[in-house]
């Protein structure tokens, strides 16, 4: 394509609707793959051509507008060609203005980052077009702190914004910073309120950064904010968006020769130093080898594999358990109680059904002593192991002390985990040997006294069997699965009903249906759950009843989170409920969640 | 495949109180019977026959008060022995006896050891903590005619000295002093001009225990932490630590290499016993016998080498013996 400067405007509009046309309908990855790199090229350094390119873009008509400075931003290779390429159009164009500054940044946001990267960058690239960089912030800014955003609007989308935001404040100097400085400050702390307020970990660790990363902008010499949040790939790609790298000019020609030279430079300092390497090396062995002739070395050691680090002895008792962790100062031993007492506790049922309410209050209120590693987890393995020896007394307790006064969400959302844990242990039929039930082993044998004589006489049988009998082809051989009782049907009603009385009581100091939205949430998943491995018990229908009841009281709720939990729970009551009892008993309800799931989707 | 460590030769009991201080006199001639020498938490000092195991004489002499050293002047018929009563008595042991001779008094109330050194046929240099804080007092016996008096400088903060070892690298050239003391130092002594000729920083914690290798001018000394720090003598007369070697328990009470200069062992805290090789610090075998923290150990001065032995006297009142590594 090669045209002659002058007199080429009818041309140009002609060129710009066959352009504009050819976008609209879907083609704009063939025509601008082989437009754009020409142009790309052409525009480099001739103003001619550039202006030329300016007017093409600018001449095609409204309506197909938006397909053309699409397909520009998405395949230009750079910001800087972008602006090349585009010239001040936004600023001239209202069309185009709108596409760049609004649709494809807040209505939009199915673009990757580089193209959020390119049309950031072509609008700091112009000073006319700066300013357009700063309404764009402020528009972010507003949209990333208004709440009804972050709590309807899809994850993808908040990132999208979060990208563009921590993109423009890279582009963004300062006394452009400081002439809205004030509204960006106010916007902040809004967003900050809403993002860390949301149930989701993701949108509370988006917010967390986009605040920390404008505070560092805004305040660039006094004290910033700093969040604690796990640091992974994501949020290191966001932080690395903060940081502006030079375009790079990728042109093929001319460096090839430069890059070799340097490529034959480094080769031989790279052959050098390994030559010296090699020379220092050999040094080595014989200076030790000098020293290896000694006599010493018929010293032949022994074997110190038992050389360990000195423990304090942890208590045997459970008794003494107790009195450890309730008062006693010696930081060493109340260390050594904590690691033994989940086994402890496993070892000695017996002796710990006398004291196990007791032992739970403690448990429930230890606090961390000293810096022992895993101390939830280890404080949690001790509740559980109490709560599965013990089952109906201190749920019991959990179940009361979860509604009630001064207690932290995070004592409340450990008891809703532990219950769910001790269930789950609970139901799950106990296949090892190591606490034997007295004869309950398999219910088809015979009691047999002593448990390993057992074992012995049918090996000796088997033998002597296979020894003796011919075998023509052995069948499929299947694994009997180990069995036993499931100890969770006793007990499952006393930890599901406890938890749904009182939902709807406010506390001074908890407040489920209000502020606490999050523990609801994580009750609401609770009793899915409950509900869930409460199958083929036999309180299982009057569980399931009272759940429906439970959902539909909250199906309106704002949150999200609570939402999917409460979607949960009826898969739940649809899973475990054998199917007659469901539709027996629960007519009524089922129809009535059956419409409302229906009106929903 | 390592050996398992081996257990103790045999086991002394009857002292029914914590040892802190263990020394072998084997060296007589037969009919002559090797002896070890124990004092212990109670007051008394044992005298064990090696031969039958059993205690023959039990020596009374520091009024009930911990006895803390034990050592023989040339021969197991003189003996000297430190107690917590402030007192260093010389005992006359020859022919049966059991009589005091003589004694010092020490007026120090600490549990600093005191080291002794043969000088001349008859003479002894002893160290000892003295009366005043972080002093140390050099006397010749049996005149007990003060030598030197080692005071460190004024603001050294030294604290008090904690373990002591007279030596001289043969005899008749000049005899110095190493003295750990409490703030982690080790300090070489001149004793005829009463100054100190360096000081090392091996330790953060008390300095519990050293010895010295006079041949290789190299030493070791163990406290209260993890580390055994091994330092070495230039010939410029200072002190440079060699390296370190870290401990799976920390606390170590007692530090003695043997006589033949191939091995060392270190009683802990922790009721173990460590042999190291002396040449590289390379570990030999962890003793674990007994039940309390070891308080002393020591080698023998058999002279014959497959006799050789190790005794380790613990503060769960028993003295074990050991047979370890008597072929080299």
């Amino acid at each position: 394509v090669c045209f002659i400067p002058g007199g080429l405007d009818c041309s140009i509009s002609f060129v710009s609707h066959v352009l504009g046309k050819g976008c609209v309908h879907g083609r704009q990855k063939e025509i601008l793959s082989v437009l754009i790199p020409c142009l790309t090229d052409l525009t480099k350094s001739d103003c001619i051509w550039q202006r030329i390119c300016w007017r093409l873009v600018e001449r095609v008509p409204d309506r197909w507008m938006e397909a053309v400075v699409l397909g520009f931003v998405q395949r230009a290779p750079g910001a800087d060609v972008l602006s090349r390429l585009l010239g001040n159009l936004v600023v001239k164009n209202k069309k185009a203005q709108f596409v760049v500054t609004q649709k494809l940044l807040l209505l939009q946001f199915s673009h990757t980052t580089a193209v959020l990267q390119n049309l950031l960058g072509y609008l700091s690239l112009d000073g006319l077009r700066r300013a357009l960089l700063i309404k764009v912030l402020q528009e972010l800014l507003e949209t990333w702190a208004s709440s009804s955003a972050v709590k309807h609007s899809p994850p993808e989308q908040q990132q999208y914004i979060s990208k563009a935001i921590l993109i423009c404040l890279s582009h963004l100097n300062e006394p452009e910073i400081e002439s809205c400085r004030q509204e960006i400050l106010t916007n902040m702390m809004e967003g900050v309120k809403c993002h860390l307020d949301s149930s989701l970990p993701q949108i509370r660790r988006l917010g967390m950064i986009v605040a920390e990363s404008i505070s560092l902008k805004i305040n660039s010499d006094g004290p910033v904010l700093k969040f604690q949040y796990e640091e992974d790939d994501e949020t290191r790609a966001l932080k690395s968006l903060l940081v502006q790298t030079p375009p790079f000019c990728v042109v093929p020609s001319l460096p090839d020769d430069d890059r070799n030279e340097k490529a034959d430079a480094a080769l031989p300092s790279v052959l050098e130093s390994n030559k010296k390497a090699c020379t220092a090396a050999p040094v080595m062995p014989d200076e030790e080898s000098d020293a290896e002739l000694d006599s010493d070395d018929d010293l032949i050691p022994y074997d110190m594999s038992e050389d360990k680090e000195l423990k304090t002895k942890a208590p045997v008792y459970i008794r003494d358990c107790i009195e450890v962790l309730m008062g006693s100062d010696d930081v060493d031993k109340w260390e050594a109680t904590i690691k033994a007492l989940e086994s402890l506790v496993r070892k000695n049922p017996a002796a710990t059904r006398e004291v196990s309410v007791e032992l739970a209050k403690i448990l429930l209120h230890l606090e961390e002593k000293t810096c022992v590693e895993g101390f939830v987890e280890l404080r949690q393995r001790a509740q559980v192991a109490v709560l599965t020896t013990d089952p109906i007394p201190v749920a019991k307790y959990l179940t009361s002390q979860f509604y009630s006064l001064n207690y932290s969400l995070c004592q409340r959302m450990d008891i809703l985990d532990i219950l769910v844990l001790a269930a789950q242990e609970l139901s799950c039929p106990k296949s090892h040997g190591k606490t034997r039930h007295s004869g309950a082993q398999k219910p088809c044998t015979q009691l047999l006294p002593g448990s390993d004589s057992s074992k012995d006489w049918r090996r000796i049988v088997d033998e002597r069997i296979k020894s003796k009998t011919r075998r023509f082809a052995t069948g499929k051989s299947h694994v009997e699965l180990a069995s036993g009782p499931n100890e969770f049907s006793s007990v499952a009603g006393h930890f599901f009903f406890p938890l749904i009385q009182h939902f709807d009581r406010p506390l001074t100091t908890f407040d489920l249906l209000g502020e606490d939205h999050f523990v609801l949430g994580r009750l609401v998943h609770t009793l899915a759950i409950l509900m869930y491995l409460a199958v083929n018990t036999v309180a299982v229908t009057a569980m399931g009843k009272a759940l429906l009841e439970f959902v539909w009281a909250l199906r309106f709720h704002t949150d999200s989170y609570v939402r999917q939990g409460l979607l949960s729970c009826i898969s739940s009551v649809l899973l475990s409920i054998p199917a007659e009892h469901l539709l027996e008993d629960m007519t009524e309800e089922l129809l009535e969640t059956q419409s409302w799931l229906g009106g929903k989707m | 495949m390592a050996l398992p460590p081996p257990d103790p030769e045999f086991v002394l009991r009857g002292t029914s109180a914590a040892i802190h201080t263990l020394h072998f006199s084997c060296g007589g001639q037969e009919p002559d019977v090797p002896v070890l020498f124990s004092g212990s938490e109670n007051g008394f000092i044992h005298v064990w026959n090696l031969k039958t195991h059993r205690v023959d004489t039990a020596l009374d002499g520091h009024g009930r008060k911990s006895v803390y050293c034990v050592e023989t002047m040339g021969g197991k018929d003189r003996l000297l022995s430190q107690g917590r009563d402030q007192r260093i008595c010389l005992w006359d042991l020859a022919e049966g006896r059991t009589s005091v001779t003589d004694s010092v008094f020490t007026e120090n109330v600490g549990f600093c050891r005191c080291s002794l050194l043969k000088v001349a046929q008859g003479r002894w240099l002893m160290a000892m903590a003295a009366k005043a804080l972080e002093e140390v007092q050099v006397l010749e016996l049996p005149s007990k005619t003060s030598v030197c008096t080692l005071k460190p400088e004024v603001g050294a903060k030294l604290g008090m000295p904690m373990c002591l070892k007279l030596w001289q690298l043969h005899c008749g050239s000049q005899p110095l002093l190493l003295a750990g003391y409490e703030d982690g130092s080790v300090v070489l002594w001149n004793l005829s001009t009463a100054k100190a000729l360096s000081q090392l920083v091996c330790h953060q914690e008390p300095v519990m225990s050293l010895d010295f290798d006079s041949e290789k001018a190299k030493g070791i000394s163990g406290s209260s932490e993890k580390v055994l720090s091994i330092w070495s003598l230039n010939e410029q007369q200072n002190l440079q630590v060699c390296k370190t070697h870290k401990l799976v328990n920390a606390g170590i009470a007692d530090i003695t290499i043997r006589p033949d200069k191939k091995i060392l062992a270190t009683g802990g805290w922790d009721h173990r016993i460590r042999i190291f090789g002396w040449k590289k610090m390379k570990p030999l075998a962890v003793l674990d016998y007994h039940t309390a923290s070891v308080h002393c150990v020591s080698f023998s001065d058999h002279k014959n080498p497959t006799e050789r032995l190790l005794a380790a006297g613990s503060k769960d009142h028993r003295i074990s013996i050991w047979s370890i590594y008597t072929q080299t």
